[in-house]
This record gives C-alpha cells, sequence and structure tokens, in this order.
C-alpha cells in the first residue's frame, strides 16, 4: 500500500510537465499570430514593392508636321487635334524595321503605353517649335514589358504558356542592348487617377476622394460625438430609463455590421434626401454614422477618468455645469477624446463595405475637386484593382494597401503619442 | 452664389453678430448705470446664435430641395410626348441637360437647347433668391435679437440652455441612426415579401436572383431561397471562431497569467494590430495568397479545392477576430479576483491547474460574450468573403467547397445597375434584416451577460 504523499509525488511529475506543455500552447498561440501578421505584412510588401518602379521606353520619334496631319495649321486647336497616334507608330516602326504581319504590328505597338501619344501630344504643344524635328524621348512601357522587367515574365516556360512570345522577347532584348529601356520612380502611381491601363493607373483620385470623405467624417462625427458623449456622461440624469435605453443603443450600433449601415445610407440619405451616389458627401454621412459610437464611446471613458475634484473645485467657485464642463472638464479629457476620434477616423479610412452600397465602386479616372464630385477612396480602390486580372494591378494593388496602411500606422502611432502624453499628466 | 461662399459669408455675419452683441451689452450696462446679468461674451454667443440658427436652416432646406423642385419645372415646360417617358427615361434626359448646361458644347436639339437655358436661369434665379432670403434672414435675426439686449437679461442661462439642447440633439443621432437602420431595412423587407413568400425565402434551397429578361432565357429564375446563404455564413464564421476561440483565449490567458509584464507590453498591441487592419487588405491576402496555398496545398495531398474555399476565408476572418477574443478574454480574466488564485495556489494546484479548474470557470461569462461578439464580427463581415468566398450558392456543409454568404450576395445584388426597388434590391434589404437581427441578438445577449459578470465581482 502507497501512502498519499507518494500518491502524489508520483504524479507530480507529469503534472509539472502538463503545466510546461500548457504554457507553451500560451505561447505558440501567440507566436502563431504574430506568424500571421508577419507573414500578412511581409507577403504585401514584396509584392507591392515593384509598382514603386515602372519601366519607360527610349524611342527617336521623327515629329512630322505631314504624319500629324497638321497642314501648316499650328494653332493650339491643331496642335491638340493632331494625329500623334501615327507618329508614335511610325517611329516604333523606324526603330524595329522588318516587322510584318498584322498579329506582329500589333504587338509592336504594343510596347509602349496608350498614354504615349497624349505625352508627345502635351510636350508639341508645350513647345511648338519640336515640330519636324527628331527628338529623343521616354515613354511609359506597356504593363507586360514593366511586369518582364522586374522578373515577373519567366523566360524558361513554354512559349504559349508567357504573356510575351519569342519575338517580343528578342525586341525588348534588343532595347535593353541599346539602353532604351529604363525603370525609375513611378512618379505615376501618385499623380494619376484610376485607369483601365496598368501603368497609367494611379492613387491620386483615390487618396484625394479618401480626404474629402475623411473630411466630411471628421467635421461631422468629432463636434457630434463628443457632445454626445458629454451630455451622457455630465448632463443626463441619471438612472433614467430613457438614457438607459440610449446607451444599450449606441454599445448596440457600435457592433452593427458596417454593410448595415450602407443599407441605411442607400435608403435613406440617396432614396429618401435624393443626394447623388458616388461623392465623398454621402461617404461621409455614412462613416459619420458608423464611427459615432466609437467616437462616443471612448470620449465617455476619457470624460469620466476626470477626477471628481476638478468638478467639485469649479463648482465651488460659483462656476455653471456648463462652464465646469467646457472649461475644466472637457480641455482634461481632451488627450483621450481625440485619441478616441483618431481611433474612430482610422477605422473609416480603411472601410469598405458600406461605400460599395452607396456607389463609390464606380470606375473615375477624374481626380475629384469637392466633395460633391463622384469620386472612390483608397480602399474601394484597393477592391476594384484586386478584382482586375493583370499582374501589373495585383502589383498596384500591394502598393496602395501599403500606402493605405502607412496612413493608418501614422494616425495609430499619433494616437499612441497623445495617449502617453495624457498618461503622463495624471 | 454657391452653397459655399453663402456659408463663408454666413459665418462672417455669426462672428459680426458675436462682437456687436458683446459691445452692445457692454455700452448697455454703462450707460444705465446697471451690473450686466451674464458675462458679455454670452450676449454675443446669444446674438450669434440667433443671427447663424434661423438662416442656416433655411440655407439647408433650400439646398435639399433645390434640386427636385427645379427638375419639375424643366419637366413641367418639355413637350407632352417627352413627358410621357417612364421616371427613368426622364431622370436620364434631366441628367443630359444639367451636363449640357454646364459644357459649352452648342446643342442641335432645339428642345434640349431651351430645356438647358431654362435650367440656367431657373438655377441663377434660384441661387439669387437663396441668397438674399438667407441674408435678409440673418440680418433680422440679428437686430431682433439686438433689440432684446437688456442688462438683466439672463443671457448666461439662455446660452446654456441653447448648449444643452443642441447637445440632447446630437445624443439623439446615435437613437435616429438605429431608427433608420430599423424602418429603411424593414420598409424594403415588407414591399419585397409581397412579391416572395416569408418561407421560401427562409427556407428555399434555391438561390439565383437572376430575373429573366426574356422569356426563354435559361437559368433566369429569379429565385429567392436564402438557406444556402444562411448556411454558408454560418460555415465560415464556424471555421472562424474555430480558428480564433482558441488562438485568442490562450494568447489572453498567457498574457494575463504567465507572460512578463515586458512581452505583455510588446505582444498585446501587436495583437491588436490584427484588429486594425482593414478587411480589405485581408481580402486581398486571402484570395490571392492563402487560397492559392490551400488549393495547393489541397492537391498535393490529393484533395480537390475549388480556388475560392470557405476554408481560405474562414481562416483569415478567424486570424481578424483573434483580437476580440483575446482582449474580451484578457480584460474578464484579469477582474478575476486574485483571492480566488490564492486559495487555488494554497491547496497545491498548479498554475495550469488553477486556470483550467477556477480561473477559466469564473471569467467562462465574460469569455462566451467575447465570444458571441466575435461571432457577430464574423457573420456581419464583408470584405474577406466578397473578395475570397465565391458567388455560387451552393447548400453544403463541406469546408473544401465554395460557398457564399449573406453579406456576399448583399453586395452583389446592390452594386449592378439596376432600379432602385427592383426585386433584386428588394432581397438585399431583405437579408440585411437577417443580418442586423442577427448581429443585434448576439450583441444583446454579450452585452447582457458582461453587464450581469461585472456587478458579480465588483
Amino acid at each position: 500500500m502507497i501512502s498519499n504523499t507518494k500518491k502524489i509525488k508520483n504524479k507530480l511529475a507529469k503534472r509539472y510537465a502538463k503545466e510546461k506543455r500548457f504554457q507553451i500552447y500560451g505561447l505558440s498561440a501567440i507566436a502563431i499570430s504574430i506568424a500571421f501578421l508577419l507573414s500578412l505584412l511581409i507577403n504585401i510588401s514584396t509584392t507591392g514593392f515593384p509598382a514603386f518602379q515602372q519601366t519607360y521606353i527610349n524611342i527617336d520619334v521623327d515629329i512630322d508636321s505631314k504624319l500629324l496631319n497638321l497642314d501648316g495649321k499650328y494653332s493650339e486647336k491643331a496642335l491638340f487635334s493632331a494625329n500623334y497616334r501615327k507618329v508614335v507608330n511610325q517611329s516604333l516602326k523606324t526603330l524595329f524595321p522588318g516587322v510584318n504581319g498584322r498579329k506582329q504590328k500589333k504587338a509592336l505597338r504594343q510596347l509602349i503605353s496608350k498614354s504615349a501619344r497624349y505625352q508627345l501630344r502635351d510636350f508639341v504643344i508645350n513647345n511648338p517649335d519640336v515640330i519636324d524635328t527628331k527628338q529623343s524621348l521616354w515613354f511609359l512601357a506597356r504593363d507586360d514589358v514593366d511586369v518582364f522587367m522586374k522578373g515577373g515574365i519567366d523566360r524558361s516556360l513554354p512559349e504559349s504558356d508567357r504573356r510575351l512570345k519569342n519575338f517580343q522577347l528578342a525586341w525588348i532584348d534588343r532595347l535593353l542592348a541599346e539602353n532604351r529601356l529604363e525603370k525609375r520612380f513611378n512618379i505615376n502611381f501618385f499623380t494619376q487617377g484610376d485607369s483601365r491601363e496598368p501603368e497609367q493607373a494611379g492613387i491620386k483620385g483615390a487618396m484625394i476622394g479618401s480626404f474629402l470623405t475623411m473630411l466630411v467624417t471628421m467635421f461631422l462625427s468629432f463636434p457630434i460625438g463628443v457632445s454626445a458623449a458629454i451630455y451622457l456622461e455630465e448632463f443626463a440624469p441619471k438612472n433614467n430609463r430613457w438614457v438607459d435605453i440610449i446607451e444599450i443603443n449606441i454599445n448596440n450600433l457600435a457592433a452593427v455590421p458596417s454593410i448595415v449601415f450602407g443599407l441605411l445610407g442607400l435608403a435613406v440619405f440617396i432614396g429618401f434626401f435624393g443626394i447623388p451616389r458616388s461623392i465623398p458627401l454621402i461617404g461621409g454621412l455614412v462613416l459619420t454614422l458608423m464611427t459615432l459610437p466609437t467616437i462616443i464611446i471612448s470620449s465617455r471613458a476619457a470624460l469620466k477618468a476626470v477626477s471628481p475634484s476638478i468638478r467639485e473645485a469649479a463648482l465651488g467657485l460659483g462656476a455653471s455645469r456648463v462652464q465646469t464642463t467646457f472649461h475644466h472638464v472637457v480641455p482634461a479629457a481632451m488627450p483621450g477624446i481625440l485619441t478616441g476620434t483618431i481611433i474612430g477616423m482610422a477605422q473609416a479610412l480603411g472601410e469598405t463595405a458600406p461605400l460599395l452600397m452607396i456607389g463609390m465602386v464606380a470606375f473615375i479616372a477624374d481626380v475629384p475637386q469637392s466633395i460633391a464630385d463622384p469620386s472612390t477612396v483608397l480602399p474601394v480602390q484597393i477592391y476594384l484593382w484586386s478584382d482586375s486580372p493583370e499582374r501589373a494591378f495585383t502589383e498596384r494593388t500591394s502598393a496602395a494597401i501599403m500606402v493605405l496602411l502607412g496612413l493608418l500606422i501614422v494616425m495609430n502611432l499619433l494616437a499612441v503619442i497623445m495617449r502617453r502624453k495624457f498618461e503622463k499628466k495624471r | 452664389m454657391t452653397f459655399g461662399v453663402i456659408l463663408t459669408a454666413l459665418m462672417a455675419l455669426l462672428l459680426l453678430g458675436y462682437y456687436t452683441g458683446r459691445k452692445r451689452s457692454i455700452s448697455l450696462s454703462d450707460k444705465s448705470n446697471q451690473r450686466l446679468h451674464s458675462l458679455p461674451q454670452h450676449y454675443g454667443y446669444l446674438i450669434a446664435f440667433w443671427s447663424g440658427a434661423p438662416a442656416l436652416l433655411i440655407l439647408l432646406f433650400w439646398s435639399v430641395l433645390e434640386s427636385s423642385v427645379i427638375n419639375a419645372a424643366i419637366v413641367a415646360q418639355l413637350p407632352a410626348q417627352l413627358q410621357q417617358l417612364s421616371a427613368d427615361e426622364v431622370e436620364l434626359f434631366i441628367n443630359e441637360i444639367i451636363n449640357l448646361s454646364y459644357s459649352n458644347v452648342a446643342i442641335d436639339d432645339d428642345v434640349k437647347r431651351h430645356a438647358a437655358l431654362y435650367y440656367n436661369e431657373l438655377i441663377e434665379f434660384s441661387n439669387w433668391v437663396k441668397s438674399t432670403a438667407v441674408f435678409i434672414l440673418a440680418f433680422i435675426g440679428m437686430f431682433v435679437a439686438l433689440a432684446f439686449v437688456k442688462p438683466e437679461m439672463k443671457a448666461r442661462n439662455l446660452v446654456e440652455r441653447l448648449i444643452r439642447w443642441a447637445m440632447i440633439g446630437c445624443t439623439s443621432i446615435a437613437v435616429l441612426t438605429t431608427i433608420g437602420i430599423i424602418f429603411s431595412v424593414i420598409f424594403e423587407s415588407i414591399i419585397f415579401f409581397k412579391t416572395v413568400n416569408v418561407f421560401d425565402f427562409l427556407f428555399g434551397t434555391h438561390w439565383s436572383p437572376q430575373e429573366a429578361i426574356r422569356e426563354d432565357q435559361v437559368g433566369g429564375s429569379g429565385s429567392f431561397g436564402a438557406l444556402p446563404l444562411f448556411v454558408g455564413t454560418l460555415l465560415i464564421s464556424f471555421i472562424a471562431l474555430v480558428i480564433a476561440v482558441p488562438l485568442g483565449l490562450m494568447s489572453a490567458i498567457y498574457l494575463s497569467e504567465y507572460s512578463s509584464p515586458r512581452f505583455r507590453l510588446f505582444a498585446k498591441p501587436v495583437l491588436e494590430i490584427l484588429a486594425g487592419i482593414p478587411t480589405v487588405v485581408y481580402g486581398f491576402f486571402a484570395a490571392i495568397t492563402v487560397a492559392p496555398f490551400i488549393r495547393d496545398l489541397g492537391e498535393s495531398l490529393g484533395l480537390s479545392l475549388s480556388s475560392e474555399s470557405a476554408l481560405a476565408a474562414g481562416i483569415v476572418m478567424g486570424v481578424m477576430i483573434i483580437p476580440f477574443v483575446s482582449s474580451l478574454s484578457d480584460d474578464v480574466i484579469s477582474a478575476v479576483p486574485q483571492s480566488m488564485r490564492d486559495g487555488s495556489y494554497a491547496m497545491g494546484a498548479t498554475k495550469s491547474e488553477t486556470i483550467k479548474q477556477v480561473i477559466i470557470p469564473a471569467a467562462l461569462p465574460g469569455i462566451v460574450s467575447g465570444v458571441l461578439l466575435a461571432a457577430s464580427r464574423a457573420i456581419g463581415e464583408t470584405m474577406i468573403v466578397v473578395m475570397a468566398a465565391g458567388l455560387s450558392a451552393n447548400l453544403t456543409f463541406n469546408p473544401l467547397e465554395a460557398v457564399t454568404t449573406v453579406t456576399v450576395q448583399m453586395v452583389a445584388l446592390l452594386t449592378g445597375d439596376q432600379e432602385f426597388d427592383s426585386t433584386k434590391t428588394l432581397a438585399a434589404f431583405a437579408l440585411g434584416l437577417g443580418l442586423f437581427l442577427t448581429t443585434l441578438v448576439l450583441n444583446i445577449i454579450s452585452l447582457y451577460v458582461v453587464r450581469k459578470y461585472r456587478e458579480q465581482y465588483d
């Protein structure tokens, strides 16, 4: 017969092993989560990084006034509508003489971007004296060439599986040998609106759209959210049924799926008030309603953290309730309120689903000028591009994600800094 | 004048009102040798309010109604045969005229040119009347309010009452939002359920919302059996929870019970980052990286997977909701009183035994409510499933097949081009009603549980 002490001692090693295992489970759960986060970030940045470069092709362009169809007229209007396409195509032909067959000729034209003719047009309009001269110009390369230059097309694959055929590769090799291909910083990505052609597509339109939408959201949700929080925290009667209902309601709203806010926007703002679709104004309105609960909840927490002695001191000196609140309590809570607002704004900046419902998914190439112009926003642009089959768009999608994440990191850092400052004061 | 210009001018008037009000109160008290009841700026605020608020209301009201009134006026003067067009065609026509009136292009069509000119005239007239009305009202408000200023007037109390009402107005927006959601979703759903039977919608197994345009079109049956969507949503949410609950719970336990403060300070914010990444990023990652990876993995194991499997979307969604589970669990585990731990240690239990047999049972209600909140997140999540799950409505519980969800179908139904009250858009609202009610019930239960639990240990 073994004594109880011995029984327990025998079990002890097993129990300690169990303890160790449990601890490892916990640590590995954290490790798995962090590993996933890292793989996401690394994956996105490795695919997105090449998009910050763009291949350019150098071509000697013979700006022949006959080919331009100018007939001796050099007015701006004539220059604007001249036939630049022909000039560009002819220059390509001179560069690669002996290209025959419809298919090959078409492929030759597709070495450079469709934007080349507009680039040439602007160049000629700005410098009219280049007409009837030979100029060496750099044009955007087509997306396939660009992808190849960044190593996205494998030469060793059989020809039928490649986007670029053997004769096209031969052209590219010649261009490379003559130093006519160059990778430069992709400035277009930041200065252009959306486009169907990957090499011309940029995020400026989406960035401005996001900015305008955020502007509307901020100007509405900050004052409304903070006033609501102040009322609920400082003025509302305690133990009142209505106030209880409002509180429960706000907590519930914070957890309502964002897409439902899109339905609300569609039915009320578009269907009932007749605000046009796709404009930053309506996007901002919907995002305001969505971020209000976040701002109210965090502002209330910040107000609650202000020590009651401040209130009592002010009231004791004869300040009214409103004066106490606005002169003493709110300033003391401001860092906390701003932190909550920034986090709410960051949420709104990354939001996509409700904006799909109110028509901000339309293809818009123009950069919006005001809150009443049709536009899209950065996350929706990411969604739109991710749907495009071209490989160059995948790259650009990741690059746009990098920009979006960068903005979010800046906003969150701001919130963290403010929170630190807030904590030091206390 | 445009809306922006009027608004800026109004703001300037507001400032003017504030300063004249302040000045007048001071000069009045000087003249009558009477002390002011309130500080001079309170009189200023009061004047500013009366010069700004009524004018602003009119401005907003006018701007909202303007376009519909003008459109109606244009339609009224169109030739009779144009007026008989359907509402959509009339709207198209008006849009064309508005675009024409802004551009400088010469218009060949007589009717259109007249309409465009008329439109320009009306807009000009409306702008003129609007700005005059707004400014007259602003000045009337200012002068009437100035006339009321007396030293014994209780300006501070009036201003404070105004502030209080403004704050109540702001608070009620939150309530109005809920009411707006409920009404907009319910109204459209009622119209939808007039054409589609409720039971067919809830329990029908065939979902193909495409309506036949031609009589003989194949596949355009327009049937709205939403059961496959509900099952798909549940399947993906279940996969997400299978990933998120163990990972989130174990992380929370480790962080609150085992980790050193320094590690906690590092790991907690890193986990929170997962909640801050926009869902569209997760969706892209799921579609471009995780789904192909899982497909290749399945192929190497001899399984045939569709590239849009429920598994990929579910896994990524699970990772997204880890922080929801972990931070709530962390809170409730930290809230378990130390005395309970000490009691367990005193009985000779190891740390893990204490956690399993004392802390988790004590924190269970809080953990459950965290899981419920995470589940409601998963059910309502849109972008991940839109980008990584498919559109094909399969009624299946197999995670390797492609399924579709309620939110995916809502996006699909509403992002196409169709008129507002077609059965398809209405179906999206009916789905939205279901989604709203489900998440509402989950949220209410979880909030109730949390509240109940907090009282227990406070």
